[in-house]
């Protein structure tokens, strides 16, 4: 029970009872998979028809088979980007989620002074916009009016320039931090508030300490929705474009253009017109992703059997 | 069958209130703390507080850089006031900056909202009534597409979506931003879950039974149920679509049609361009007038939505 869609059972019993099936339901179905095809099934098909073609100078668009994947696969470019997302990844990833796990088990454990001001607050910066999270950390990194200027100034120190290229993927790791802890921590907590609170009296009774009640009753009912979590979290940091692309104009020399993949197919496709190849980097890349979410995916729901 | 109880998504009050009142009919408090009644911490209290700053320091990073000039940015702690608060100074300039070009992306966004993030709950609130209550052919299939689609890196899409739309004549128009917004994977999943648990088929089947057409069953019986859902999905869209960086990045040139997020980072580019002037202070107003109205309906509707969260979301 720990897809991304935990409640098949539900529907499922519920439909034994509405007996014979009908054509009714695609009325109420049907305008969402409508515009589904439109803006996702389509792209998709035709990402996967471009990245077989190339644009010549001469002789124009030609079919060139599979040429184009050949040629992603021994991209050092390419590979460099996806090196770097999945660094960020084993990296960031687990602190976020680390984070939002604690404070959600902080705040479910009803042991905190002003848990609804808690929980509200740190859920905040998801609806900060990316961009005016990076361009506020990005001022704040800054030495000239950021608080790292400050702090300098304050301490008489000089603390390491977080956008300089050898820190910049951890200056983005913070913003992405800043920005999902939140977010994360929500969905965790309102899987723990599903939790039957007799458990914990039952508990209670049999003598259990809070960290027992975290590691047998909390920590086995969260399994499902941290493997969400992180899938989602999966997607997200192969995705990385926004932050890097706006630190870019404060940052121009530590971020590259082809910085994370899908920096590389915007440039590839926006400044160097070279649609076809981004469209088969576009894949590959969705390949990787789909390939890592489920096998993650996976392992998430054997754990639990 | 994962029954989840079916009241705690059709109740509005918190799920704390609810649940503690449960439990404590069940079973009489003995001692003064208890599972239910845990005593407060302070060093838990002091521990949560770290990453209550960690969130909330930019945000009061943000409000306090707003009252500055521009040369008070540079000359002042950053999270204290400068001497002269220029707030109001600031956000009037920041609204009639360039003829007002700021006004004019936040009508753009609100209508990128209003249609797309609007549009994409409503799709949401009848695809998720449609998977939950009918059994139709191809059920199974649109559940396995939908589903393996939201793994496909939507960004991935961007390219191909540009080349269509480019080749439908719609890039550059608003239509290019509010289509692709129409769709949310997330919102059809929480209002499917949430329908099967808030409106219970036997009501549905009685409204039929008393002649009631599918249109008027869904409207008149299954929509007023459907409320916090409604509420958790058009504030999760919203979100998206008002925070949308990367879809009119790559559809949108015309700086008439940009929203919030565009013309921010435009400004800020503006100093790193040869000529372009350095607004900083613009920026950074702008940006604090982009996240009020967010934050605002999410502390307002915060009842609604976290218990529509907390019942379809992530339910084991």
């Amino acid at each position: 029970m720990t897809t991304p869609l935990p409640a098949t059972a539900g529907p499922a019993t519920s439909r034994r009872r509405r007996g014979a099936r009908t054509w009714t339901g695609w009325g109420f179905v049907g305008p969402f998979m409508t515009v589904f095809g439109l803006v996702f099934l389509a792209p998709i098909a035709y990402s996967l028809y471009l990245s077989l073609f190339r644009d010549r100078m001469i002789g124009g668009t030609v079919f060139v088979g599979l040429e184009n994947y050949q040629r992603a696969l021994t991209d050092p470019r390419f590979w460099e980007g996806v090196g770097r997302v999945a660094l960020f990844l084993g990296v960031q990833v687990p602190i976020m989620l680390g984070i939002a796990l604690l404070v959600a088990l902080a705040i479910d454990s009803g042991r905190l002074y002003g848990r609804d001001f808690f929980r509200m607050a740190v859920f905040l910066p998801y609806a900060v916009p990316a961009v005016v999270a990076t361009l506020m950390w990005g001022f704040m990194y800054g030495t000239r009016f950021g608080l790292l200027g400050d702090i300098n100034d304050a301490l008489g120190v000089s603390l390491p320039d977080p956008l300089s290229p050898d820190l910049v993927l951890a200056a983005i790791g913070n913003i992405v931090t800043w920005e999902f802890t939140g977010y994360n921590m929500l969905i965790l907590y309102s899987a723990l508030r599903v939790v039957p609170r007799s458990l914990y009296e039952a508990a209670e009774i049999d003598g259990a300490g809070q960290l027992r009640v975290i590691t047998a009753i909390k920590l086995p009912a969260l399994r499902g929705a941290l493997v969400i979590a992180t899938v989602f979290s999966i997607i997200g940091s192969f995705q990385l474009f926004n932050e890097p692309s706006i630190l870019r104009n404060l940052a121009p020399n530590a971020v590259t253009t082809d910085y994370t993949p899908n920096l590389y197919t915007y440039s590839l496709s926006f400044s160097g017109q070279q649609h076809n190849y981004a469209a088969t980097v576009a894949v590959v890349m969705g390949l990787i992703t789909m390939a890592v979410a489920y096998a993650v995916q996976l392992r998430g729901m054997r754990k639990e059997a | 069958m994962s029954a989840p109880a079916p009241t705690l998504s059709t109740t509005r009050s918190t799920p704390d209130g609810r649940a503690r009142s449960a439990a404590r009919l069940r079973a009489p408090r003995r001692r003064r703390h208890s599972a239910d009644r845990p005593r407060r911490s302070v060093t838990l209290t002091l521990l949560t507080g770290l990453v209550l700053l960690y969130s909330l320091v930019p945000l009061v990073w943000l409000i306090v850089s707003a009252t500055k000039t521009q040369e008070g940015l540079f000359g002042s702690f950053g999270l204290w006031f400068d001497g002269d608060f220029a707030l109001w100074e600031n956000i009037t300039r920041t609204l009639t900056y360039d003829g007002g070009v700021f006004v004019r992306w936040l009508f753009n966004t609100l209508l990128y909202v209003v249609l797309g993030a609007g549009g994409a709950t409503f799709l949401a609130v009848l695809g998720g009534y449609g998977l939950a209550k009918f059994d139709f052919p191809g059920r199974r299939a649109v559940l396995a597409v939908v589903i393996g689609a939201v793994a496909v890196p939507g960004t991935a899409l961007a390219v191909p979506t540009f080349l269509m739309f480019s080749g439908l004549g719609l890039t550059n128009t608003p239509w290019a931003v509010i289509v692709p917004s129409l769709i949310s994977p997330f919102g059809l999943y929480l209002m499917w879950v949430f329908t099967s648990e808030a409106v219970p088929t036997e009501l549905l089947e009685a409204a039929r039974i008393d002649g009631a057409g599918e249109a008027r069953t869904f409207f008149r019986v299954a929509l007023p149920l459907l409320g916090p859902g409604i509420v958790t999905v058009s504030l999760f869209t919203m979100v998206a679509t008002w925070n949308n960086y990367f879809l009119p990045l790559i559809m949108i040139k015309d700086p008439d049609w940009y929203p919030l997020t565009l013309g921010l980072d435009a400004w800020n580019s503006q100093a790193s361009t040869a000529g372009g002037e350095a607004i900083f202070d613009l920026v950074i107003t702008g940006s604090l007038l982009t996240i009020v109205p967010l934050i605002a309906a999410f502390l307002l509707l915060q009842r609604y939505w976290q218990s529509g969260l907390a019942a379809g979301s992530v339910k084991e």
